[in-house]
């Protein structure tokens, strides 16, 4: 006697069923299906805190510190867990205003709420100290330290460049980089980044939904450690670089020095120059945009990035070419005729050395006719061009108009005319008479004053050149590795007895009556240089090229000081002469033309007014 | 006297039994890793709440021992002065009662609080249970329908009055324990449909739903037509009317009578509002928690988000968000099956048995249970809305804990002297 209703259980346990079915269908969704949900597990208790490697630091040739790293914090916000914090207690804390602080919060929120971003950074380690002490009050915060540069010298700003945050633009290109990193911008840091940075590493913690931490992920099996950046040595001699830069003060215009037979440089200067600390830390955007602004460009380095007309230290490489073709002899002789290019008082040229020491115009204005015009100097223009390609690509081989592949970001190549760019110019045909001006380093040449170094150093080494270059090896003390492409010599394939002869006339320039750098003399030591006056918008610069000693030549050295009021013997010679003997004795004993030049400002006031003078070189 | 306990022992559900122990375990399991941090070591830190569950679930097998040891007649006889007690304990608590989290249902007994609307339900279970299996009583006379309802209607006043909605709708679950005794199954399809038109009206645009449901009445009067010659149109008509005039009204209702709180957790659920940090926080952390689980989960003790405490209340009503990303897939799957099982066999058992007294009461038994895992389960995986109430056996806390396992085994009790009864 089963009551009818009993049946009903069946509809009880039906709904219980269908209930229950939803339920695992809806649980299989949420966790087999939908692969969402562990992602935001972890965004809620996974911090990602990244591990900062200590940058190499740069060491100078004698071991002596140029760069190095001091602890700083930012401080980290994770927006979405900012809550319930007292504003205005914090302002005061960080010492911001509480528009500040709405401001950096609206500027982290735009960026993520979920991912931290920097709230304030590089906050020194005094100042950090109370905010150390109370950062644990305020959910959302958290400091993170980091490094930046310092330098103990301040000086060789434009050989080791500075580091930035990276731009959006940098973190498109290498994945490697997240914002707020630091990248090397310029200098050694730039070129070097991939061996100073080291390796990030990552650590994972969990935090609570105070975002308290609450000890490592999965007891750090997915941890990495951070890896030092490996340390630099520079070739840099940090004490002729703070001698070279005591000597450039208040000028315009650069030194480099180079070691001929390793292509080592010494030093390096471009100035005005700066203290590379001051683009270091919170007060970088304000010193930066200053520097940026600065007329005389401290900014830029000028020993790269400038293209001077050489001027008369040009003439060597003519005179080179020039027997090298076996267009004209030692001893061919050519007058002095003020017609053809003007000239200052001297007697006639017999020959190259002499030419070379008395720096004659026209015997060069001679010379680059003859590498022009080759055999037949009626037939003109069709010669004029194969003249002219010949000696472009002998003058590319002596390093110029061609990239020099210094371990430094931006460097130009310089400008030596060729057929092809002439041609586009003379629409209507060209010949020597056209291009003349490039015999004496005027003209169209366009040479930078690295360039001039490594000729200097190519003549001391009497025909070949290792590529200069500011960093020995890397790595540590004991494990320090060298790259290859600074050991192979660079020849120019012209005689040796041709580059004796460039010596002996560069030993006169110096040591000979009618030497046009007799201020450059050095009692004990044999200078050989070359003298330049090169002709620009405003008054001329003032250069000089010169290696010494004449045998087995420890340094060789360009100076180029900008619109000097005066030649290359006046300014650029003696300058040079100081840093040859600063460098070989270690002491300059001359030392009342040490304070001269030191204190004497030669360079034309900017912005540069055209000169009005008469044409006239030396 | 020794013979019968014997046959208790044996006739004892030991299926029900074995589905009780594996439930309160396992739960005391997850309340321990939802309060574990790493820091406290000793399992049997009485300070905390995994100690203290200890001493409830304790407490509990002692309740049990006693109901099993107990005359039975003890709970048919006396259930109606447990019901009046339990009721003065209601009131009473509504007067000098303690308020925990905006609802005043607790009784502070000393350090100890109870809950009496937790033991409310087993009290009214058991009235409900001889009210309809007196002689007298008759299901299809009003007076016997009036009656019931007023028993049940009272405590869920009470408990409302406590502003604790959540364990008040559990009085609805005796719906099913009416249905089994002879409501009219038009009842179960008119509430059913009233939750239907309810969501649907605060999802859709009012006039839109009633054209909808216009051309539902009209295309149900032609099936229906084609298959019986006796329908009446105005009976659609009337459907159509009432219905439309239901969706005017759900709009006063839910904009008047509901508190602010419930209307966001309902239009949290309904996702017409997204508010991960406020009224959503709980919904969304407790899915993420669930969902993150994966299929095995990630191991005893280490879920993210019940240890770090990013799921509120995750060792009460949230528990089972422990379970979902601790144990995954696999553990809360299983978790349902056994509820689902309990629930299946209460119902089988309340059917074998042949005083209608206890079959009443077995079927109260498993509605409220299924009820609880109903409502809890459905809002921790985001299917239906906040509602706080417990999750029977798992949930921490020792009033629910009590309640359950007296509601529980005074079933089992009875169960197991079937036979002897009559």
């Amino acid at each position: 006697m089963r009551n009818p209703l009993s049946s009903r259980r069946y509809v009880v346990i039906g709904i219980f069923v269908v209930v229950g079915f939803i339920y695992l269908l809806r649980l299989a969704y949420l966790q087999i299906f939908d692969d969402t949900y562990a992602e935001l597990a972890n965004r809620n208790a996974l911090r990602y805190v990244t591990q900062y490697p200590s940058r190499g630091l740069i060491y100078d040739r004698n071991g002596k510190l140029l760069v190095y790293n001091e602890a700083v914090y930012d401080l980290m916000v994770i927006p979405r867990q900012v809550k319930n914090i007292d504003t205005l207690e914090f302002c005061n804390l960080l010492k911001i205003t509480k528009e500040d602080f709405i401001k950096k919060m609206e500027k982290a929120r735009a960026y993520s709420t979920y991912s931290p971003s920097i709230f304030e950074k590089q906050i020194s380690k005094e100042d950090f100290a109370p905010i150390q002490e109370k950062i644990y009050q305020y959910d959302g915060f958290y400091a993170q330290s980091r490094t930046l540069r310092y330098y103990p010298e301040a000086v060789a700003c434009h050989v080791l460049g500075y580091i930035g945050e990276v731009n959006e633009e940098m973190i498109a290109k290498n994945p490697y980089y997240k914002k707020g990193d630091y990248i090397g911008m310029s200098g050694l840091e730039k070129s070097y980044e991939e061996i100073l940075r080291g390796r990030k590493g990552s650590k994972i913690t969990l935090v609570d939904v105070h975002n308290r931490e609450k000890g490592s992920f999965k007891d750090g099996i997915y941890d990495t450690a951070a890896i030092s950046g490996k340390n630099l040595y520079s070739t840099i001699d940090i004490e002729l670089q703070k001698y070279a830069e005591a000597l450039m003060k208040n000028k315009r215009g650069c030194i480099v020095a180079i070691e001929p037979s390793t292509g080592e440089v010494l030093c390096f200067v471009s100035a005005p120059y700066y203290d590379p600390n001051l683009l270091v830390g919170r007060v970088r955007g304000k010193n930066y945009k200053a520097l940026a602004e600065d007329i005389s460009k401290p900014l830029f380095n000028r020993v790269l990035m400038a293209e001077y007309p050489p001027g008369s230290i040009f003439k060597i490489a003519q005179a080179l070419i020039a027997l090298d073709m076996g267009v004209i002899l030692p001893n061919s002789g050519f007058v002095c005729d003020k017609s053809l290019v003007g000239c200052h008082g001297h007697p006639s040229a017999t020959n190259v050395r002499d030419a070379i020491k008395m720096s004659c115009n026209p015997y060069f204005y001679r010379v680059f006719q003859r590498v022009v015009q080759q055999t037949n100097p009626k037939t003109g223009k069709i010669d004029s061009k194969y003249g002219l390609m010949l000696w472009n690509e002998a003058a590319k081989r002596m390093g110029f108009g061609t990239r020099l592949d210094i371990d430094l970001p931006n460097v130009r190549k310089g400008y030596i005319p060729d057929t092809t760019f002439y041609n586009k110019w003379y629409p209507s045909g060209w010949n020597f008479h056209t291009i003349y001006s490039n015999s004496i380093g005027q003209g169209e040449v366009g040479v930078n004053p690295l360039q001039m170094a490594n000729f200097a150093a190519l003549v001391a080494n009497r025909g070949w050149y290792i590529t200069p270059h500011l960093v020995r090896s890397y790595g540590d003390e004991k494990q320090k590795e060298k790259f290859v492409k600074y050991s192979q010599k660079n020849y120019s394939f012209i005689a040796s007895s041709y580059w004796d002869l460039a010596v002996e006339g560069m030993w006169g320039v110096v040591h000979e009556a009618g030497g046009t750098a007799r201020r450059a003399m050095i009692d004990d030591i044999a200078v050989c240089g070359k003298t330049g006056t090169a002709e620009n918008i405003g008054e001329d610069h003032s250069v000089f090229i010169s290696f010494a000693p004449k045998t087995n030549p420890k340094i060789a050295v360009a100076v180029y000081i900008e619109n000097a009021r005066g030649g290359g013997g006046t300014w650029a010679a003696p300058i040079a002469s100081l840093v040859i003997e600063k460098y070989i004795k270690g002491e300059v004993e001359r030392k009342e033309m040490e304070q001269m030049y030191m204190e004497t400002n030669p360079c034309q006031p900017l912005p540069l007014v055209r000169k009005v003078k008469p044409k006239k070189k030396r | 006297m020794d013979r019968r306990n014997k046959n208790i022992v044996k006739n004892l559900d030991w299926g029900v039994i074995i589905i009780y122990l594996v439930l309160v375990l396992f739960g005391w399991l997850n309340i321990y890793a939802a309060v574990y941090d790493g820091e406290h070591s000793s399992m049997f830190d009485f300070s905390c709440r995994y100690g203290k569950q200890i001493i409830w679930i304790g407490a509990s097998l002692l309740i049990a021992l006693f109901v099993i040891i107990l005359d039975p007649k003890f709970f048919t006889q006396g259930s109606f002065f447990i019901y009046v007690a339990f009721l003065a304990m209601l009131v009473v608590v509504l007067v000098i009662g303690a308020e925990t989290k905006g609802a005043k249902s607790w009784l502070g007994i000393g350090d100890f609080g109870i809950q009496p609307s937790e033991f409310a339900k087993a009290a009214t279970a058991l009235a409900l249970a001889r009210l309809l299996s007196s002689i007298d009583a008759d299901f299809k006379q009003l007076k016997t329908k009036i009656a019931a309802i007023t028993i049940i209607a009272i405590p869920m006043l009470l408990v409302l009055l406590q502003n604790d909605t959540g364990s008040a709708l559990v009085f609805c679950s005796f719906i099913f324990v009416l249905f089994r005794e002879g409501l009219s199954s038009s009842v179960l399809i008119f509430g059913f449909v009233c939750i239907v038109l309810f969501i649907l009206a605060l999802l859709i645009n009012k006039y839109i739903l009633i054209g909808i449901l216009l051309v539902v009445c009209i295309a149900l009067w032609l099936i229906i037509k084609r298959i019986s010659h006796r329908t009446k149109i105005w009976l659609f008509l009337a459907c159509f009317l009432v219905s439309s005039a239901f969706v005017f009204v759900v709009d006063i209702v839910f904009e008047n009578v509901l508190e602010p709180h419930q209307k966001d957790r309902i239009e949290v659920l309904l996702g017409k509002k997204e508010d991960l940090k406020g009224v959503g926080y709980n919904v969304n952390q407790s899915k993420i928690a669930i969902g993150s689980g994966g299929f095995v989960g990630k191991g005893f003790l280490n879920g993210t988000q019940t240890k770090f405490n990013f799921v509120p209340e995750q060792d009460t009503d949230f528990i089972f968000c422990t379970i979902g990303e601790e144990w995954g897939f696999l553990g809360s799957s299983l978790t349902i099956l056994l509820y689902l099982i309990l629930c299946i066999r209460l119902v089988k058992m309340a059917e074998r048995q042949r005083s209608k007294f206890a079959r009443i009461y077995g079927y109260s038994v498993a509605s409220i249970i299924f009820f609880h895992f109903f409502v809890n389960i459905g809002m921790t995986i985001g299917l239906l809305p906040v509602i706080g109430i417990p999750l029977p056996f798992l949930s921490y806390g020792g009033s629910s804990l009590w309640a359950f396992t007296l509601l529980l085994f005074i079933f089992i009790r009875q169960d197991a002297s079937r036979l002897e009864l009559i």
